[in-house]
């Protein structure tokens, strides 16, 4: 018994003011935005307790979810994160591809494609929502304006303006400063990989597409996977950027997170938590599979 | 052996200085508040007051030191803190209000919207009945009744005007519309007059109407209820006697379904000076834009007459889309008396007139003398002493924030072309609740 508080004792006691700061502030929040979400908790003089609050249970949840405007939102979130994921991970893929070869000033290559991720969403909003003007023909500015010098007229469009697609044009913008980041990741994953391998598979006879195809590729799967996790939940929280290219309160462009801060400023909290917490599950189904991924792993 | 120890040494460094900084940062706070606590308690007469605003820039910012200025000479006991928040035409300064307020550490007083907009504060008791100073300072006599009656909540009055802004006013570049063929001394007497307009500055080459993002799209809106609707039934849409789902408002939906097709492409993407910059420009014939549009005009040294021209929006003279800075007495502000002497000073005459001559807008009393005020304050001095007074539904006046909100996201799902105009009316009908 003293034995085992000799030996838990230290360790236990150096960790528990994270343990209990993360108890209170993360999950002690969690639980009180969670049963804040299932009250009626939609006026202002609720929120200072001048008026009676009630437990509704799951009501909110229901309301939301069968309204159009939050589905739109939900749609949003969905497409931005394709394309955004997608966008980044085809990008920064490609750039590590091209700098893993022996390239010259390959360390000018890698500042150049680094670069756009020192800055912050609302910084490069601001510049963003410039270049994304939705003018087109003489009245264009921004990019519009170069497809036309370049002849290329047939490109300009209303960007982010278009109420179906709209939020894609919002992803350019993060894809252009995250994939950055994913070539890194994938150049310290090919980088990774010892040369000896790739002789003994040159030795064997592979074509240089096979050696990439059955030897590279196969060892990349858990750079793959958390480039999937980052980016996947940093679209999901997607907020600063919308907020600095759009509006708030433009349809075109809503996404849950702006619910959120629309459903706060209004002083209804219950709606509020409500998409907090769908945002949350969310989250989890994409993070959860990976942590136990990642705990199976490490326990084999 | 060596190195582990000398990182450790860094660790245990890099810990001590954090734990020195959050001391410093918790022992920052406290002295100032017992300090300002003492102040207002021993010292009696000297006081301080706490201003929260948003008005940090232009015309406005230069308003608000005419404030101070005269807070000076009436109150020399009490000292100005100004608690502005830039930014967002007032969200970022409300958003962080909202928290001071829940947080039971209000501002000694606050800028709101006259009207509906202090619903929420009021059913959360965050603000004082302050019917009371209205009697000490005098004010019943000088507000317009109209006025009056907009301000009061159930038998009490919440706030103090500073200023009346009007919103249903159309700005027009007069050389735009003459090289498309129009009279530009012309009025329009109804919406479908002004269509043959806009028709022309079209034709012409220019956009005909120019607009910004969706709280100008509101604010045309409901300058267009105000025209089909009349006085009568633009008001009703507030007390529940308009019904929202009937063939007037169809009507009304009808006409800005018609003049958002005259407008701009990127305007989600523009500010309300953006859109006006068009009309100044010469890219755009005409724009629906409150009064501070003169203000911001008057920085650029344009003429009223020459250089541009201003109407009410067709079918709404004889009316005054109101909206009004106000400021108020938050529950358990920390220095009352100093509260009270800027209420003072914001009802009085002299307060009044340096504020609006500088912001551009007019005096809420009907005391103040016209000469002192610019041709076009001069216009709508004239017209809010004679004209019927309707609250704004884009500027606080006529609905509370909720309701507003959903309205203006049914009309941004509308004009992006979520919706048709039976959802889009629905929705509005469904914002009433």
């Amino acid at each position: 018994m003293l034995r085992d508080i000799r030996r838990w004792g230290p360790p236990l006691l150096l960790i528990s003011p994270s343990l209990i700061l993360v108890g209170i502030f993360v999950y002690g929040l969690i639980a009180i935005n969670t049963y804040t979400s299932m009250t009626d908790m939609h006026t202002a003089a609720q929120t200072t307790g001048k008026a009676p609050v009630s437990f509704v249970g799951l009501q909110n949840y229901w309301e939301l979810l069968a309204s159009d405007s939050f589905q739109h939102s939900l749609k949003n979130l969905a497409l931005y994160t394709i394309v955004f994921l997608s966008g980044a991970l085809v990008f920064g893929f490609m750039w590590a591809w091209l700098l893993d070869r022996p390239v010259k000033y390959e360390g000018v290559f890698r500042s150049i494609y680094l670069f756009p991720m020192a800055v912050s969403f609302i910084a490069s909003g601001v510049v963003w929502r410039w270049l994304l003007n939705s003018n087109v023909d003489d009245k264009a500015t921004g990019l519009n304006r170069l497809f036309q010098i370049v002849g290329l007229n047939f490109l300009q469009n209303g960007w982010w303006n278009n109420v179906n697609v709209g939020i894609t044009a919002i992803a350019i913008p993060a894809i252009w400063q995250l994939a950055g980041y994913i070539m890194a990741l994938f150049l310290a994953g090919f980088r990774g990989i010892p040369q000896e391998l790739r002789e003994a598979a040159r030795v064997d006879g592979v074509s240089e597409f096979q050696l990439y195809r059955l030897v590279v590729f196969p060892q990349l799967t858990p750079i793959l996977l958390s480039a999937v996790i980052v980016i996947g939940h940093m679209s999901l929280k997607v907020f600063d950027l919308i907020m600095s290219i759009s509006k708030p309160a433009n349809y075109q462009t809503k996404v849950p997170a702006i619910d959120m801060f629309v459903f706060k400023s209004q002083y209804d909290y219950a709606n509020s938590a409500a998409v907090g917490v769908i945002l949350l599950v969310i989250v989890a189904v994409l993070i959860v599979p990976y942590l136990v991924h990642v705990a199976r792993s490490g326990r084999r | 052996m060596y190195t582990p120890r000398r990182f450790a040494g860094v660790i245990a460094g890099v810990m001590a200085a954090g734990l020195a900084l959050t001391a410093c940062s918790g022992n920052g706070g406290s002295p100032t508040e017992s300090a300002s606590g003492t102040a207002s308690g021993s010292m009696g007469t000297a006081t301080e007051v706490e201003v929260f605003t948003w008005w940090t820039s232009g015309g406005e910012k230069a308003g608000l030191d005419g404030l101070v200025s005269v807070l000076a000479d009436k109150y020399p006991n009490v000292t100005f803190v100004n608690g502005a928040v830039a930014g967002g035409a007032g969200s970022a300064a409300k958003d962080l209000l909202q928290s001071r307020l829940q947080a039971n550490d209000p501002p000694d007083t606050f800028q709101a919207h006259a009207g509906a907009e202090l619903d929420d504060y009021i059913a959360a008791g965050q603000v004082q009945d302050i019917s009371d100073l209205y009697t000490e300072f005098g004010l019943t006599d000088v507000f317009p009744a109209d006025l009056l009656s907009l301000l009061t909540v159930d038998g009490a009055i919440y706030s103090v005007p500073a200023n009346i802004h009007r919103a249903n006013v159309v700005w027009a570049n007069p050389s735009v519309l003459e090289a498309a063929g129009l009279d530009s001394t012309a009025t329009y007497a109804t919406m479908s007059d002004w269509f043959t307009a806009l028709d022309a500055v079209q034709a012409s080459g220019q956009t005909a109407l120019s607009i910004a993002t969706t709280w100008t799209q509101v604010q045309l809106l409901e300058t267009v209820l105000i025209s089909d609707l009349g006085a009568d039934g633009y008001i009703g849409l507030w007390d529940g006697t308009t019904d929202w789902t009937g063939s007037g408002v169809t009507a009304a939906l009808e006409d800005f379904q018609k003049l958002m097709s005259y407008t701009n492409t990127d305007r989600d993407g523009l500010d309300w000076p953006d859109a006006l910059q068009m009309v100044v420009d010469g890219t755009a014939g005409f724009n629906v834009m409150g009064d501070w549009a003169a203000g911001e005009l008057d920085t650029q040294s344009l003429t009223a007459g020459t250089d541009y021209i201003y109407f009410p929006v067709p079918g709404t003279s004889g009316i005054f889309d109101f909206l009004s800075d106000s400021f108020t007495l938050p529950v358990g502000a920390p220095h009352p008396d100093g509260a009270k002497a800027w209420l003072d000073v914001v009802g009085s005459l002299e307060g009044q007139t340096a504020f609006n001559i500088a912001k551009g807008s007019i005096p809420a009393r009907t005391d103040a003398d016209p000469s002192l005020f610019n041709a076009y304050q001069q216009s709508a001095i004239k017209d809010f002493a004679s004209d019927t007074i309707v609250p704004s539904l884009a500027h606080g006046a006529a609905a509370p924030i909720a309701q507003l909100n959903a309205i203006s996201d049914a009309t941004s799902k509308f004009t992006s072309g979520g919706s048709d105009l039976a959802t889009f009316q629905t929705e509005l009908a469904a914002s009433a609740g």
